[in-house]
């Protein structure tokens, strides 16, 4: 049997012998459907007509100008249906579990995202949709659980573990080792076993490819550096997708430091985790000496995986991307800033991006340009930011 | 060195019975308890002990193993608790087969070699790892071999039969763990009816024992089973027993 799917020394098939078949089936169904112009054909339109692709490209000029170096460029991923980059992904998916003839879709979700973007395309196709979630997630997430409701799938709370994102990947891959015949698991980073991370690279990588002709059309060049936030990692591996031969783009993954590395209050497993196996990959892990793994923590509900995406860490030993880490407080000053420089509420995610950009443009030449992939919008941190800002004795900028 | 996996197959089969496999989450609920459970399932006639290792992210276990394991982490137990509690069992029972059996994160973190000599100096016989596939197990059966230690396999329903044979193929000292049903593990009402049918077809494809896993809780289940396999594995019943008795004296099967 040969090994498939590996980075490296990471990705794999890390999984349950009874899922071994489904993962067989789904590779085959997904190579088959890469292959088939209508395939491609339905999953470009409805990405036109339905997500409202393609996403703009936006220039910051008061944010750049306030910095006073490199220019920052966002890709418009929170104008996107739903409010994230998340759905490109689900469309795919969706697509692909109808063509295979499964009856349901199931999925785990952290802030909700990934929840809301497979609720809609199940609504959209028609398929019943399970989403679990984390008890502790349901609680903090409560507008999105909502929304998911609303699109008329059923939200699993998961009480057990840390009661979070893990915890409920870990309920989807128990349903679905019972259910695998008629249920298609929809996961929704480039995480767990071959072939999503391949898989859900490949329908993310929209955002790259656009962003590359964009960039091309805009200013008759590519940008110095893209840069995007990296929970498990789908929107920076989208992003990275576009960008990965032209070896002059810097390509830049930006880690939630939480309350610093040091405090072991994060979410940075490429910088503070160590080699180890989850979820059906070997990857880099927040996990004890015992090899357990550890609740993460991040202000930003949608990085906080103790796990990423074995590709990036390909990357990083390679040397093609380097990760770097935004804590907190950057993180929420970035998203102030976006604010009010630009009238942009963003994801507290994709505010980890930005962080690093803010950081980064001051020391850069006017003529340098920044990508930053805004993966998601705002509306849905408003409650988190207003208590992590509360929290803080911030009155100022809750008037 | 001793062939002990085998030599337990062959005694039950010398007395026309089925090998009783028992299955054990280390640490619930104490480790002490747990010694003391092994000692009771060998006394009530376990012909092999999997040693469960309580890990943070059980994604394949039933509500039973997965309480059992969160209770054995909160007591603090690890993989070297384990390995220690598998060396004093060891003393104690110099012909029991002893199998460890864990997710793949928790020997892999270890580092492979490592763990690999620990487990030989334990009195492990053989590892199963529940998140190990066939495609990807090279690396950790060349970290046991020399240490002699040998490996299980599980086998799924779905799993083709060239595949089984795969499965087999190389292994000395060892059985398969024929998963009954898709799913999780836990005790059913009742077996999938293909089910003597598909153990009849797996034994006839390889020279190993056989023994079918998943659901089984009685000694009916177990004698309908043990027809068709060389041996069955109690594991969810036990561990639900043990959680809520603290003992596992008596009839070690309903």
């Amino acid at each position: 049997m040969t090994p498939k799917g590996h980075y490296g020394v990471y990705g794999g098939q890390y999984v349950a012998e009874t899922l071994m078949g489904p993962l067989n089936e789904l590779a085959a169904a997904y190579a088959d459907a890469k292959r088939d112009p209508a395939f491609q054909r339905e999953f470009d339109e409805i990405l036109h007509d339905y997500v409202g692709r393609e996403s703009p490209l936006t220039v910051c000029r008061r944010l750049s100008a306030k910095l006073g170096g490199a220019t920052i460029v966002l890709k418009r991923e929170d104008l996107n249906h739903t409010g994230a980059h998340k759905v490109n992904n689900t469309v795919g998916q969706a697509l692909l579990a109808r063509r295979m003839g499964k009856k349901r879709l199931i999925a785990e979700t952290g802030a909700g995202m990934h929840g809301v973007a497979t609720a809609t395309v199940a609504a959209l196709l028609g398929l019943p949709c399970d989403v679990y979630m984390g008890a502790i997630d349901v609680k903090r997430q409560a507008p999105n659980v909502a929304r998911m409701r609303m699109l008329g799938a059923k939200v699993v709370a998961v009480e057990e573990g840390s009661a979070t994102l893990k915890d409920a990947m870990n309920e989807a891959l128990r349903d679905w080792v019972t259910n695998c015949d008629d249920t298609f698991y929809v996961i929704g980073t480039v995480a767990g076993p071959y072939p999503y991370p391949e898989m859900v690279r490949d329908f993310q990588s929209v955002i790259g490819r656009e962003a590359r002709r964009q960039c091309l059309a805009k200013f008759g060049r590519l940008p110095d550096e893209a840069i995007a936030c990296v929970g498990g990692g789908s929107n920076a591996m989208g992003l990275f997708a576009g960008f990965l031969d032209d070896r002059e783009v810097k390509l830049v993954g930006v880690e939630a430091g939480g309350r610093g590395l040091a405090t072991g209050e994060h979410a940075a497993s490429i910088n503070g985790g160590r080699l180890g196996v989850l979820h059906g990959a070997k990857t880099m892990l927040l996990q004890t000496d015992a090899g357990n793994i550890i609740d993460t923590y991040s202000v930003s509900a949608g990085l906080d995986y103790p796990g990423v995406g074995p590709e990036h860490c390909y990357l990083h030993d390679i040397g093609r991307a380097e990760y770097s880490v935004i804590c907190d407080d950057e993180a929420i000053a970035a998203f102030d800033d976006l604010c009010r420089y630009e009238g942009i509420i963003p994801a507290l995610e994709s505010s980890h991006a930005l962080a690093e950009a803010i950081k980064r443009a001051p020391q850069m030449g006017r003529d340098k340009i920044l990508l930053v992939n805004l993966s998601g919008r705002g509306d849905k941190d408003m409650d988190n930011i207003l208590n992590y800002k509360k929290s803080l004795g911030d009155s100022a900028s809750l008037r | 060195m001793k062939q002990r996996i085998t030599e337990s197959f062959a005694r039950a089969k010398a007395e026309g019975r089925g090998a009783f496999v028992a299955y054990l989450t280390m640490g619930c609920p104490t480790l002490d308890a747990s010694e003391a459970a092994v000692d009771a399932l060998v006394a009530g006639g376990a012909d092999v002990i999997e040693l469960g290792v309580p890990f943070s992210d059980p994604f394949a276990d039933g509500a039973v193993i997965r309480a059992a394991a969160y209770r054995a982490l909160a007591n603090g137990v690890t993989l070297d608790d384990v390995l220690a509690a598998a060396k004093r069992i060891r003393a104690r029972h110099p012909d029991l087969a002893l199998v460890l059996f864990t997710y793949y994160n928790l020997i892999f973190s270890k580092g492979l070699e490592t763990f690999a000599a620990a487990a030989a100096d334990a009195g492990i016989d053989a590892v199963l790892s529940v998140d190990l596939p066939l495609e990807e197990r090279d690396e950790l059966l060349s970290a046991l071999a020399p240490h002699g230690l040998a490996y299980v396999p599980l086998i799924a329903p779905n799993t083709p039969i060239e595949r089984v044979v795969a499965s087999a193929d190389g292994l000395k000292d060892s059985f398969l763990y024929v998963i009954t049903v898709k799913g999780i593990t836990g005790a059913r009402a009742e077996l999938p009816a293909d089910l003597t049918a598909r153990l009849d077809r797996i034994r006839a494809a390889v020279k190993l024992p056989i023994a079918a896993g998943f659901g089984i809780s009685t000694r009916a289940q177990a004698d309908v089973v043990s027809r068709h396999a060389d041996g069955f594995v109690v594991g969810s019943a036990l561990v639900k027993r043990l959680g809520e008795t603290g003992r596992l004296d008596g009839p070690v099967l309903p």
